[in-house]
């Protein structure tokens, strides 16, 4: 009689551990595809890349395209601006970077324009280093998008970019 | 605390029905029968205004969505469209954008008012917390409603607040990804806002169900923090008194509430909401929602991302700890002559950290901010604990009866006049239900 209650006994372990492992295996199955619906959809992806004219961009401007539904900034950087951004010690950033580590023509800075904080966009030739200035939460950003005051923690975006020829520039 | 309803129906029908389900004894003994502590004030009718206002929110917002297109490129004109074209939209879109603010105030009076009288203590920490949780919803409902007209200050205090999640180490940025459903805000992120802001008053709803059971299991707190030892002396039944109490109140915000639709309906919105959604450009300032200003000068305050975020959300978390932070055991602040003192400094705090949440960034700003949000949490973190420990309390009347004829005793005395109208207060108003 104990014998076969101890039959018993594991048959009932076994079924009731298979059947906890099927539950588990099927509630993660069913509740991926609710999460991951809300991931960005096939239509969004489509549209990442961008390519952009750049021989209507004087020295000294910047100009705003979008991209991905976000701001990229292209400065035509004045030589000025160049030798700041070469010039900041590297001991004194936040987010050490060199200048030419973040552009790939020294007079094209190509930057997410997207303040690394809360996502604001900031305002071009503005702040203490004349690079650009988040006007909600007060971040400072050189003339290489690096961040230098203010609550942000990171340099501004670099996005991968290629130069298809001297006037064109390809995002994403 | 109210014990077995003794509810009888008095119709045949009404028996019938009851014996199958007995929904009205459960109505009558949580509404009507149900004993109330006799020494309640006005600050307790909040409870019912929020339920009112709830229930307000929920009836104007279901007939806004049946004019509402929540699509990036057409919901701004669909509430212009509102306001214009469909009848009385005016009035049920003002009705329900300056209910969530008056929502918000009567949760505020509400939530200051635990606070005063030691409502979160033992044994009511489930209700508060239940309560806490409430508030949360409330919150995240009321930003996602915000974000539906697509004006400038809804898309760009969307961006700020889903951006808060980018500060998560690691996975912050998929995080945020995921919350949008592309690399910024933009139409995904409206159409799932939409559908939660749908939902959320719902779970609310559910959660204040738990709320009301929780709260008439322990029983209410009352202005003297003193528990109900006899309750024929020391309460009376919901019906009348609670009801009418609560309906006069709530009559009073009610006249608030229709002051701040029909003269001043933008009074507490954001001119920039006027101006269509634009992804390229940031408005001048940002600035969210009244009721959320305190937390967002805690963020404005912290120079750095991630410690500015942990600091914003703990600044809400700490009120599901109150129960075990505040370590005294007398309730109100009535017998707590410190505690009422940095009560009042607390409130200051408070509403100073919403106004500077207002303001534009300067030095003198952020100095003030951080001073301010340090006090935010001392109170929390020192001020509660300590008391507890230090603070000479004044001795506790014996019951709420005694406090009552402490009190009418002492008018009374000044106005000798009525002494046998006073009287009727002694109170052997046992209601027999």
């Amino acid at each position: 009689m104990s014998g076969e209650a101890t039959v018993d006994q594991s048959r009932r372990d076994f079924l009731f551990i298979a059947t906890g492992a099927a539950g588990a295996v099927a509630v993660a199955a069913t509740a991926w595809p609710l999460i991951d619906q809300m991931n960005p959809d096939a239509s969004t992806l489509a549209l990442a890349s961008s390519e952009i004219d750049l021989s209507a961009v004087q020295e000294g401007q910047i100009l705003t395209v979008k991209w991905r539904g976000k701001p990229v900034f292209v400065r035509h950087r004045t030589k000025k601006e160049i030798e700041e951004a070469a010039a900041a010690p590297l001991d004194e950033l936040r987010d050490p970077q060199t200048d030419a580590q973040r552009v790939k023509k020294p007079e094209w800075l190509i930057v997410v324009g997207v303040c690394t904080h809360l996502g604001c966009i900031p305002l071009g030739h503005e702040g203490k280093y004349d690079g650009w200035f988040c006007p909600c939460h007060g971040s400072v950003y050189d003339t290489s998008g690096r961040i230098r005051q203010g609550p942000a923690p990171l340099n501004l975006e670099v996005p991968e970019y290629s130069f298809l020829s001297d006037t064109k520039v390809r995002v994403g | 605390m109210s014990g077995p309803s003794t509810y009888v129906p008095k119709s045949a029908l009404g028996k019938w029905f009851e014996s199958r389900l007995p929904i009205m004894g459960l109505v009558h003994s949580s509404f009507v029968a149900y004993p109330t502590p006799r020494n309640l004030n006005y600050m307790w009718t909040f409870g019912a205004i929020l339920a009112f206002m709830l229930g307000a929110q929920i009836v104007t917002g279901v007939v806004l969505a049946m004019h509402y297109t929540p699509e990036a490129t057409l919901a701004f004109d669909s509430v212009e469209h509102i306001m214009r074209d469909v009848n009385y939209g005016w009035l049920l879109r003002y009705l329900h954008s300056n209910g969530a603010s008056m929502f918000f105030l009567a949760v505020y009076a509400h939530i200051f008012r635990g606070i005063y009288y030691g409502s979160y203590k033992a044994p009511r920490e489930v209700l508060w917390i239940l309560g806490v949780i409430i508030y949360l919803l409330m919150m995240a409902t009321a930003f996602m409603g915000y974000v539906l007209p697509w004006g400038q200050m809804s898309f760009w205090g969307a961006t700020v607040i889903t951006n808060l999640f980018s500060a998560i180490p690691l996975v912050g940025k998929s995080v945020s990804t995921w919350l949008w459903g592309g690399y910024a805000v933009g139409d995904a992120t409206l159409n799932r806002f939409f559908s939660l802001h749908y939902l959320l008053p719902f779970m609310i709803a559910g959660v204040v169900v738990l709320h009301i059971w929780a709260l008439h299991v322990a029983g209410q707190n009352n202005p003297d923090g003193v528990d109900v030892k006899d309750v024929a002396r020391d309460t009376v039944a919901f019906t009348p008194y609670a009801t009418l109490k609560d309906m006069f109140g709530l009559s009073v915000f009610l006249i608030v509430y229709a002051w701040f639709v029909f003269y001043i309906p933008n009074f507490l919105g954001d001119a920039d909401n006027y101006i269509k959604a634009n992804p390229l450009q940031t408005p001048a300032r940002i600035v969210p929602e009244w009721y959320l200003l305190p937390f967002y000068a805690i963020l404005r305050a912290i120079p750095n991302k991630l410690i500015g975020v942990i600091a914003l959300f703990s600044a809400i978390a700490l009120l599901a700890f109150l129960p075990w932070l505040d370590t005294s055991p007398v309730r109100s602040a009535k017998y707590r002559p410190v505690f009422r003192v940095f009560f009042w400094v607390f409130l200051f705090v408070c509403i100073g950290l919403g106004w500077l949440g207002s303001q534009e960034i300067t030095d003198a700003y952020v100095l003030s901010a951080r001073i301010l949000a340090i006090c935010y949490f001392a109170f929390f973190l020192i001020v509660l604990p300590l008391l507890g420990l230090f603070e000479t309390t004044k001795p506790l009347p014996p019951s709420i009866a005694d406090a009552v004829l402490a009190k009418a005793k002492g008018e009374a005395s000044r106005e000798s006049a009525a002494p046998a109208e006073k009287s009727g207060v002694t109170g052997e108003r046992a209601e027999g239900h």
